[in-house]
């Protein structure tokens, strides 16, 4: 008798498993083949500055990951301090000779603040083929009052780097000395839309590609703002654009809260002039003990 | 309060669909149409049945048109006679003078008369031109960076210039301006449209644009609701959200051929040599930093919005010519 009870008590479980988690969690490859399908068909959807979601995460940010996690073991800190919805604007330095930092911040909104980034970019890169269109792909726009205040309207998280080519493309020996932030035209764009400012901080980036010199003549006729020579390019050719593996942290600081201006402060020079040094200071500061705290570029030789 | 009105351009597509519509309205009594060429016979070209529409065969370009004006005590005039793309036989030179010296006379003719009190005028969000450096999303009141130098935008700002002018002088009369998105539907053929049934589309390479259309059904009611109601101002009109180029493609089921910029260009004056499509400088640069337009401002004044979006409107077309993605039809 106790035979077909034992039976009867292995069975129950086994055949009550599997098919309820299936609707939850998808096929993988069923998945992957209604995404392809998706793609192939057209059937998806992009926003009115061209960022297409679907193919920022599944295949954009898949393939920064790994320089993220392995390459630079990007770490963040403070991500507290980035709301958690509505508009706001991070306010960040610009380093590494090519903008990677660009996208190391976007896949540490992306990963562990669930939000996707609106970079605001110079007209130059929607000039140049290729890059123009996986720029807008990515969710990024050009760095104009109209679309700043667009996408904050929207309740975006809008990213800017105010330094420009200026901090991208500064030499070694500036390294983690903010260059001139511009007009401040972030700041009016803040001001008006009453989103508060994030200042942020990046270390690592500045130890990529160390710019030790500049071929301006070889630029000009390119029509690039720069070329740099580093200790590895052009000397080694296209391994010398290999970014060196240094040690990154980002520091996400307090928001700077710009509701308590009027909307029409946004063209008053001096508020914004005021606001703009004060921002600027704010991310010098964190900068200066971010370094420390990080210690070493490249931790486990230096 | 009886109604007449004037329709421009009623033997093109959209300007018959809007003579018709406008015609079947019972508080109009009287919807003259104008054109240089006769409409098409409604049996063998596919016309649109223009009701109770009374056509003048007039040539836009000559003084004619303010005896038609006069003559007629017309109170509402739809200028809809913008010619896109030069015709094969008679160029650029004849669409420049159809185009520009045809809306000023129509538009002197309007400011002599004593009975107009409504001038709703088309034109096209080609004007905001296609450029790297502008902002994403144009608003009718940006000034664009790289305005149109070349073909029908060139045309389409001058006579903005106009209507603008007109407008300030003649402050008792209300003028609506509509720049309308590329029209996509069934009965539409336009270059665009043209372009998208070809096996093979070339594209420039490194660039995929953002497009946007409006649906032929949104673009007459809105133009009947200009043509009835007083609306005053500048109005962008297109379908809400955007397609990429490469996303026509797909849904279109098309392969792209990707060339480098120059050699687009070649192609497309060679294309246009051979009477094969119209391209224009103007779509290159179209086709490579596309054009999108924000159309708040129409849809808080009229408390309406277009039915169609963009995608929708493509979709449309695509199902109107047969076209379908790659593995059939999407769901």
């Amino acid at each position: 008798m106790s035979v077909p009870d034992h039976e009867e008590a292995r069975v129950v479980p086994i055949t009550a498993a599997p098919s309820y988690d299936q609707s939850d969690r998808p096929d993988p490859l069923a998945e992957a083949l209604a995404f392809l399908r998706r793609r192939i068909t057209g059937d998806y959807e992009v926003d009115e500055f061209g960022y297409d979601a679907e193919l920022t995460d599944k295949v954009m940010l898949e393939l920064i990951r790994p320089l993220y996690r392995h390459w630079f073991r990007v770490e963040t800190v403070e991500l507290k301090n980035v709301p958690a919805d509505g508009g706001a604007l991070v306010v960040a330095n610009h380093s590494g000779t090519l903008p990677v930092d660009a996208l190391m911040m976007q896949v540490a909104l992306h990963d562990e603040a669930g939000r996707p980034l609106r970079l605001l970019g110079a007209d130059l890169v929607y000039q140049l083929p290729v890059l123009g269109h996986l720029s807008r792909k990515t969710g990024h726009t050009l760095a104009c009052p109209e679309d700043a205040d667009r996408l904050l309207r929207k309740g975006e998280l809008v990213g800017v780097f105010p330094e420009g080519f200026k901090g991208v493309g500064k030499p070694y020996s500036e390294r983690y000395k903010l260059q001139r932030f511009g007009r401040g035209g972030f700041v009016a764009s803040a001001i008006r839309a009453g989103v508060p400012i994030v200042p942020t901080a990046v270390v690592g980036a500045e130890e990529i590609y160390p710019k030790i010199g500049d071929l301006p003549t070889l630029a000009r006729l390119l029509g690039l703002p720069y070329l740099p020579i580093t200790p590895f390019f052009p000397l080694l050719g296209p391994l010398g654009l290999v970014p060196l593996p240094s040690k990154w942290m980002i520091e996400f600081g307090e928001p700077i809260r710009t509701d308590e201006y009027d909307a029409s402060a946004a063209d008053d020079p001096m508020v914004v002039f005021e606001l703009t040094d004060h921002v600027r200071e704010v991310i010098q500061q964190m900068l200066n003990e971010l370094r420390l705290r990080r210690g070493h570029a490249f931790p486990p030789f230096l | 309060m009886t109604h007449t009105v004037l329709v421009t351009g009623v033997s093109r597509h959209i300007g018959a669909r809007v003579a018709s519509v406008l015609a079947a309205d019972p508080d109009i009594s009287r919807v003259i149409g104008v054109d240089t060429v006769p409409p098409p016979s409604l049996t063998r070209d596919g016309g649109i049945s223009l009701g109770r529409t009374e056509f003048v065969r007039v040539d836009l370009r000559s003084p004619d048109i303010a005896q038609v004006i006069a003559a007629a005590d017309i109170d509402t005039v739809v200028h809809m006679s913008l010619v896109s793309a030069p015709s094969r036989t008679t160029g650029r030179a004849l669409m420049k003078e159809h185009n520009v010296i045809g809306a000023m006379q129509l538009l002197g003719a309007c400011q002599r008369s004593a009975t107009v009190r409504r001038v709703v005028v088309r034109s096209t969000t080609a004007v905001y031109g296609s450029s790297p450096r502008d902002p994403a999303v144009f608003t009718e009141d940006l000034e664009p960076h790289d305005g149109p130098v070349h073909g029908y935008a060139k045309d389409a700002a001058e006579v903005e210039g106009y209507v603008r002018g007109f407008a300030r002088r003649r402050p008792d009369i209300t003028v609506s301006l509509l720049r309308f998105a590329n029209f996509m539907g069934p009965g539409v053929d336009s270059p665009l449209t043209r372009y998208f049934t070809q096996p093979v589309l070339p594209t420039v390479f490194g660039f995929d644009p953002r497009l946007q259309f409006v649906h032929e059904d949104d673009a007459v009611e809105v133009l009947r609701r200009m043509a009835t109601e007083d609306h005053p101002g500048t109005f962008n009109v297109a379908g809400a959200g955007v397609l990429l180029l490469s996303q026509c493609a797909r849904r279109a089921g098309r392969a792209s051929m990707p060339l480098l910029a120059p050699a687009f260009r070649m192609l497309g004056d060679a294309a246009r040599r051979a009477g094969l499509v119209d391209y224009s400088p103007e779509q290159v640069r179209l086709m490579s930093h596309g054009r999108v337009v924000d159309c708040s401002r129409l849809e808080a004044e009229l408390g309406w919005k277009p039915k169609f979006t963009t995608g929708a409107a493509f979709d449309d077309f695509l199902r109107s010519r047969r076209l379908r993605p790659l593995g059939g039809a999407r769901r």
